[in-house]
């Protein structure tokens, strides 16, 4: 490690706790109606909006109400993006001719289990790629299929966290909001107007927005090189704020035309946290005690700084096979162009690497810098645990927030059971059916992943088999020994955690793969936000209990602490052996020199 | 849940039109306005006004008196309709003693070589004493295959090739390497690193 890049990562976490607070209090006001500063220019576009969706925004929901209406949306708008995708070929602003007879060599064919899985995979704000963008989809298919997905996936998990606070915070009512008008002033007043300024600042660095077909350059050495074009910026911005990760290109955020410089690079590690920290602040602030959101934040900055220092450790001591082969790797020498540089670009070096992967991979947006599949055995575990241990620490845009505060049921619970007292949290007791639904919430994940990786692992298909082509399902991995079934359990925990980051080299393109990563997306979005919605449901309904001096407080240190050891202890347990059989036996084989 | 279907659908529609449709048209307005050579590609021209690449995007250099490029995973080379990294782990043998054509193992895909090999190159290539080692960033594939940097060791290490190919002083070399040198940016962000296209085509405009 430099001071350098610790510089860096500490440079970081001050410009984000500053934002915290301001975001925070905005997102407040859009969210709970009250008066914003851009009301001039978008209300009249809300009203509009609501008009040709014909609904009436004054209209309170019941959790089931809200959550049908949820569904039905995720339902409808998935359906949409697989009939564009399969439709592109027909389709306008499709320069290259994709899916029709004029396409290039290179060209991959969108297939029905293909747009599945795509379709099923942004829906479900989880952005995992079984294709390479720039060899299979028109400039249609990225903006109409998928942006519109990374825009409005976003919203419904704010949706879904708005509800769950409001749970906490009214009592005795029936309601909690009415999810199209979540929807709609999440969309308009929050995503929009930051990610029109951002788009502009990508472009400003060097990322593309064109409409143009692939430019073929005459190299200086006279060879022929293809640039892929497209609309690029407007997309990475969404991508990144909406905690998406789903890349223009194959390489995604190590492309240099999506991020093409060190600031492009900050802004993008900036915009995935930026939602979620504020979210902790705009939950303090309609609990009406702020030091509560500041409790979680603490929380989840512990998991972040301890993750990324540990990342970027493990990449600076590199990899004993290389410096083996008489290779400089020494910090001292390179500064953070030494230790393990394979997979990552010498514009972020290891530190950027690093904390950006710690960061996609804390929240659930599995963007990438530098190939996570390429990092030292326990500089990969760390991705692996944060997605693993369920994107809590700040997490995706409200599914972070709602997953923290269903831990913090967890922890409150478990405290009272210390005690021997009915637990409360922010003024609600916390009863049976809360607690069931707070577990049904973690085991829905942690089952999705065991076994689909089990199966992934062992099923044993014949060659050419129509479900796996490749045959065995072990066969699809790019890696032997250990690092291959890493790759097999960080799929399905990817897709599980709506993360969508890889260890890219399996082959995931299979009927097979597309179907069951595609069902564990569904799992870990859906079966993990309807039990939040009836958590929400639950609470609205109970009495405020003012705290008194048996109350357990939860904004102090000792919350805090204790909400992280709940949070390790469940990981650690569900998941330690499945991580000793991948990284953790990597890692010592390592430095055995073993090789695969 | 019958009755959320209208709205659902319809806010498909009003929605995907207004974040999908309209959204990239505006920024593409604004984005060629503002900044026209930046959202096209940042594309440089040579003197026949023919595209030779882009600044951001790196390519393939092989002759001894250009500077080269890290090894790339995209496609046969800085392909860029194919961006990759080579998502091998780090106890994979084909990463470390990958071999390109060996006869004896036909059968397994090696259609690069392993770091290894690389490094042995790197150390011919460029006549490297022997207390001198490649840095790693010279024997290894980057994230996307296209990272247009090297490391201002690397390019050090490769100026006396340069140099001797082209008859020039090595000092006149390294002082262009110097002044292509990125800083990171404002002081702090980044690292220090050199742009391989735009070395190479400040070499030619030099002769």
């Amino acid at each position: 490690m430099t001071l350098m890049g610790c510089e860096q990562i500490a440079l970081f976490s001050i410009i984000l706790l500053l934002l915290t607070k301001p975001i925070g209090a905005y997102i407040a006001a859009v969210m709970e109606q009250e008066k914003t500063i851009l009301d001039p220019v978008i209300a009249p576009l809300e009203r509009v909006t609501y008009k040709a969706l014909g609904v009436k925004s004054g209209e309170e929901m019941h959790w089931t109400e809200y959550s049908f209406a949820l569904l039905a949306f995720s339902l409808v708008s998935a359906l949409f993006t697989y009939a564009v995708l399969r439709l592109q070929g027909v389709l306008p602003l499709n320069p290259m001719g994709f899916s029709t007879g004029l396409a290039p060599a290179y060209a991959t064919n969108m297939t029905a289990d293909l747009a599945f899985n795509t379709a099923m995979s942004f829906t479900t704000n989880t952005n995992w790629q079984n294709y390479s963008g720039e060899a299979t989809l028109s400039y249609l298919s990225q903006m109409l299929g998928l942006a519109f997905h990374n825009w409005v996936s976003a919203s419904v998990g704010m949706a879904a966290c708005m509800a769950l606070i409001r749970g906490f915070a009214r009592h005795s009512t029936q309601t909690v909001g009415n999810f199209w008008r979540d929807l709609v002033r999440c969309t308009l007043y929050i995503l929009m107007p930051i990610c029109l300024v951002y788009s502009l600042l990508l472009v400003w660095q060097g990322a593309i927005q064109n409409f143009a077909p692939y430019v073929i350059a005459s190299t200086v050495e006279g060879a022929k090189q293809t640039l892929p074009q497209g609309p690029v910026a407007s997309q990475e911005a969404i991508k990144m704020l909406g905690i998406n990760g789903g890349g223009f290109f194959n390489a995604n955020s190590a492309h240099p035309y999506e991020n093409p410089t060190p600031l492009s690079n900050l802004l993008q590690m900036l915009s995935i946290f930026i939602l979620p920290a504020g979210l902790t602040y705009t939950f303090g602030k309609l609990v009406k005690d702020t030091r509560q959101g500041w409790a979680l934040l603490a929380a989840m900055y512990a998991f972040f700084l301890a993750g990324a220092l540990i990342c970027y450790h493990c990449e600076a001591l590199g990899n004993p096979n290389i410096s083996g082969q008489s290779v400089e790797v020494s910090t001292k020498a390179l500064g953070d162009l030494g230790g393990n540089m394979e997979g990552k670009e010498v514009r972020f070096g290891l530190a950027n690497s690093a904390l950006f992967a710690t960061i996609t991979t804390d929240a659930s947006c599995g963007a990438v810098n530098a190939m996570h599949d390429s990092f030292t055995p326990l500089g990969g575990l760390i991705p692996l645990l944060n997605i693993q241990l369920g994107e809590i620490v700040f997490g995706g845009v409200g599914s972070g927030l709602y997953g923290m505060l269903v831990f913090a049921v967890l922890t409150v619970f478990i405290a009272g059971l210390m005690v021997g007292r009915t637990p409360e949290y922010v003024g609600k007791k916390i009863e049976q059916k809360d607690v069931k639904m707070a577990m049904l919430f973690i085991l829905a994940g942690s089952l999705s992943i065991l076994v689909f990786t089990a199966l992934g692992s062992v099923l044993d298909l014949p060659a050419k088999d129509w479900l796996n082509p490749p045959g065995a399902t072990y066969n699809n991995v790019n890696n032997a020994g250990p690092h291959g079934f890493s790759e097999i359990l960080y799929a399905y925990s990817s897709a599980t955690g709506n993360n969508g980051s890889a260890f890219a080299g399996l082959t995931g393109n299979t009927p097979f793969f597309n179907t069951t990563l595609g069902l564990a997306m569904l799992i870990g979005r859906f079966l993990m936000m309807i039990p939040v919605l009836a958590l929400a449901g639950s609470l609205a309904e109970k009495k405020y209990v003012p705290p008194t001096s048996g109350t357990f407080p939860t904004h102090g240190w000792l919350f805090t602490a204790l909400l992280i050891s709940v949070i390790l202890i469940v990981g650690a347990l569900t998941f330690f052996p499945s991580l000793t059989l991948g990284p953790i036996v990597e890692h010592c084989l390592m430095h055995a020199q073993r090789l695969f | 849940m019958l009755k959320q279907l209208v709205p659902a659908l319809r806010a498909t529609v009003v929605l995907a039109l207004l974040t999908g449709l309209l959204f990239p048209l505006a920024v593409t307005a604004l984005a060629q306005f503002m900044f026209p050579f930046q959202a096209n590609g940042s594309l440089l021209r040579n003197e026949a006004g023919q595209v030779c690449g882009s600044k951001l995007i790196g390519q393939l250099f092989s002759k001894p008196e250009y500077f080269h490029p890290r090894p790339s995973a995209a496609g046969a080379g800085y392909a860029g309709e194919a961006s990759s990294g080579t998502n091998l782990g780090p106890t994979s043998k084909k990463l470390i003693l990958g071999l390109p054509d060996d006869a004896s193992t036909k059968d397994v895909d090696e259609s690069y070589s392993g770091i290894k090999q690389l490094a042995e190159t790197y150390r011919q290539e460029n006549q490297l004493k022997a207390d001198e080692k490649p840095p790693v960033d010279a024997v290894t594939r980057s994230g996307s295959g296209l990272d247009p940097d090297i490391s201002y060791a690397n390019a050090l290490l490769q100026s006396r090739r340069v140099a001797q190919a082209r008859n020039l002083p090595v000092e006149a070399v390294i002082k262009l390497v110097d002044e292509q040198r990125e800083n990171r940016q404002f002081g702090i962000l980044g690292e220090q690193r050199v742009n391989v296209l735009m070395l190479n085509l400040s070499l030619d405009s030099k002769k």
